[in-house]
């Protein structure tokens, strides 16, 4: 029994850091990207980023069983070629989990790039510094504040996800049983005890980081006033 | 330093808040001079020096800095900005809040060489701020980093976006000369933009007069500002504040370039062309103007 708690929170806690680490490397490009682009097709891609914000976890979830499915090209190349089958599997949980938690990623760093005024940006390009050079020392220290924020929410959205898992990943001890889903066993065992644990924990977890990212954009909104 | 002339040939359509507008300027920039972009708002200054910067670019046209050509529509050649060896200050300064003022300075280097740095500081009077970030500076400390900073690439060619808008009267005056003393010092060919007559006077060695998205005069300042064909003693240039009417004349008030309250008496037939806001001249030629030393 302990035993088992101590592997779903191992699990729920590397499903959430494996997701945030795999979304800063992909979304701080991706939100220069985005901030930046002259494409026409903007509004779509930032519609489709924002998806899994108003879609129900199911719809993505069955999209997702339907994409990793053997019956389906991807999934039968995945299968054939690299012996891997995503669905039921961590795997294939955690890609989910990057997709459905994309927009929280996306949207505060998007929103600190734009917010930021277009001459910092141009006055180091015409100091001759590279967009590299740029996005480094000049555009990611100033939203200090949005990548706390991104990299806090998703992981608080990670750790909380329910749905997606359910649907993508079933309730696998180990492999894909996280603690969201185990609430949800143990109250249908009506084993409440445990579900109680596990939900303490969660709601714990979840108030100290929301309450962290809160006082930390607090003081960046003082030292910018003085 | 013949070779170092700024030719300039371009078109570009602009969007502005009176409708679309035609930039199209045709002109050479001698290189070393001082030159004033001088022009209501909206007339395509900006523009015209963010289009020499590279961060916008024109329709069509030729931009060549001396043999290196900066932009040719025809052959497809766009210089990026990080290539083209300028410094742009811009009218918010953007200076990197994440930096010291020293770093800010520094940044801009292409190699890190703190004695200029130093150098830098201390010519601008900046020395006890190096430490301070630009949110604890004020706005004609800031003014002077982001002068020090666009000094700091040592660029070709130095463009100013309305450096002085920001400030208040007084301390124009101070920075002004700052900027005369800098591009002295420095003799880097620097294109400012402006639409105040006092600070074109004070630091333009050329002027290009901007109107409606075209040049319509170059020149020294007091040769575009005044009419030469007129023999006067004394001329003063100014802006009409107001218009009296006393009896059967008038009593116009003009404030001159520097700031100077003059009054003139003005027949109606003086004053059919004339309005509150025209750039005039006041000259006289009946007179011998004496000349003393101000206490």
């Amino acid at each position: 029994m302990d035993a088992q708690f101590a592997q779903t929170l191992w699990l729920t806690l590397k499903l959430a850091v494996s997701t945030t680490v795999i979304l800063i490397v992909i979304g701080l490009p991706f939100a220069w990207w985005l901030a930046y682009t002259k494409v026409k097709i903007k509004p779509l891609i930032e519609a489709l980023v924002s998806m899994p914000m108003v879609l129900p976890p199911s719809v993505i979830g069955y999209y997702m069983l339907v994409i990793y499915s053997p019956r389906n090209w991807f999934g039968e190349w995945l299968g054939r070629v690299f012996d891997v089958r995503l669905a039921f599997s961590f795997e294939g949980v955690l890609i989910a989990s990057v997709i459905f938690s994309l927009p929280f990623m996306i949207q505060p760093l998007h929103n600190g790039l734009r917010a930021l005024p277009d001459s910092l940006r141009e006055a180091s390009y015409t100091l001759g510094k590279s967009k590299t050079i740029t996005f480094f020392r000049v555009l990611l220290p100033n939203i200090k504040p949005s990548i706390i924020t991104a990299v806090a929410l998703t992981f608080a959205h990670s750790i909380g996800e329910f749905g997606i898992v359910l649907m993508v990943g079933g309730n696998m001890p180990g492999e894909t049983r996280v603690a969201s889903i185990a609430i949800y066993d143990e109250v249908q065992a009506l084993n409440f005890e445990a579900a109680n644990r596990y939900a303490l924990i969660l709601f714990l977890v979840s108030l100290v980081l929301l309450t962290t990212i809160y006082s930390i954009n607090k003081k960046y909104d003082t030292w910018k006033m003085m | 330093m013949e070779n170092d002339v700024i030719f300039i040939d371009i078109e570009k359509r602009m969007l502005t808040a009176n409708g679309p507008m035609n930039l199209a300027v045709h002109t050479t920039i001698p290189s070393g001079e001082l030159v004033a972009l001088f022009g209501e708002s909206g007339a395509g200054k900006t523009t015209l020096l963010r289009i020499l910067a590279g961060l916008i670019i024109p329709d069509r046209g030729l931009i060549k800095f001396g043999s290196t050509v900066w932009f040719d529509s025809e052959k497809l050649i766009n210089i990026t900005p990080q290539n083209r060896n300028i410094s742009l200050m811009f009218q918010d300064y953007a200076l990197f809040p994440n930096m010291t003022v020293e770093q800010n300075i520094q940044f801009a280097q292409p190699r890190k060489d703190p004695p200029v740095v130093n150098e830098l500081l201390s010519l601008f009077g900046l020395a006890e701020f190096r430490k301070r970030k630009p949110t604890g500076l004020s706005g004609g400390q800031k003014q002077r980093v982001a002068l020090a900073r666009a000094l700091a690439r040592k660029p070709q060619l130095l463009l100013l976006d309305e450096p002085l808008s920001a400030l208040d009267a007084e301390m124009r005056i101070a920075l002004q000369d700052e900027i005369t003393q800098a591009h002295q010092l420095l003799g880097v060919t620097t294109i400012m933009v402006s639409h105040d007559l006092n600070e074109v006077f004070r630091l333009a060695t050329q002027v290009l007069c901007i109107e409606n998205g075209s040049v319509t005069r170059t020149g020294k300042p007091e040769e575009v500002f005044s009419d030469n064909s007129i023999s006067g003693k004394v001329q003063i240039t100014g802006q009409i504040a107001r218009i009296e009417k006393q009896d059967t004349v008038n009593i116009v008030t003009v404030i001159s370039g520097n700031n100077q309250i003059i009054k003139v008496i003005a027949f109606d037939s003086d004053l059919e062309n004339l309005k509150i806001g025209d750039r005039v001249m006041v000259f006289s030629k009946a007179f011998n103007p004496i000349i003393t030393r101000l206490k």
